[in-house]
């Protein structure tokens, strides 16, 4: 998938919201041993994640992500919550949003594209199967997409 | 990118809203070269998309698409008009939009991220550049992503 559009001059931004550490290790292992430069950041859970996309606490220099990978189910504040918010704030929505989640719950799969998530991805249970997915994410964002412009840095 | 999820049983249902025939028989042919069932839907433009969509006019037996590639300039009704109609919508809203435009405009590009379009691609110039997007876009959204439910055949 080497398709031209969108070449990153600088480190994409990733922030990815997931409670499962074996997961951020997966995912991360996947996108750093791609090509492409990217930064990943991870938030815990829901309320981290809102707290970094709006610079709160100690997210006072985070950067604007250019793609988010959101999880589900989560303690706190969940992804449908964080999806919601984030589609809702003239200052966010525009940053795509994956759905990445063991979920394939009918109901979530709707809601989640109800709430305009940009696309919704079920996490396979097999780890090297995952790790490829997630660079197949990353190889479609960034290499295929044109991304929103306006991210300041 | 043989990735998992949403394996279809049927052939999946593409509407291909574009006015230029070039586009859309290249569209097509990098569609259907593919390994995946599917089939093709082409409306001229706006108006027709609606009509597809609504089922309207020629359109009553139309089925319900599973994703949307849509253009952006067209007579008419434009591609913004028919993401604002769509988006809008509590019965669309869940089908995916691509949008594939040859426009790079900054606010073309923004704009339909703030409609909540699912993507922005931008055509290539080159035709085999063109068919290998589209390819791309197919395997991406019909092998990666799980589609929302509730496409009633």
């Amino acid at each position: 998938m080497d398709t031209n559009t969108t070449i990153a001059t600088r480190p994409v931004v990733i922030l990815m919201v997931e409670d499962n550490p074996t997961d951020v290790l997966i995912a991360k292992e996947g996108l750093l041993s791609a090509k492409m430069l990217s930064t990943v950041h991870v938030a815990d859970d829901g309320m981290y994640a809102m707290d970094f996309l709006h610079r709160k606490g100690k997210y006072a220099n985070a950067p604007r992500p250019d793609l988010i990978l959101l999880d589900l189910n989560m303690p706190r504040m969940n992804g449908r919550e964080v999806l919601a918010e984030v589609k809702a704030d003239d200052n966010l929505k525009n940053i795509p949003v994956v759905i990445l989640t063991t979920s394939k719950a009918e109901e979530d799969i709707s809601k989640a594209y109800a709430l305009h998530a940009n696309c919704y991805i079920s996490k396979p249970v097999d780890f090297n199967e995952f790790a490829k997915v997630v660079q197949t994410i990353q190889a479609f964002w960034f290499n295929v997409v044109t991304l929103p412009p306006g991210t300041n840095l």
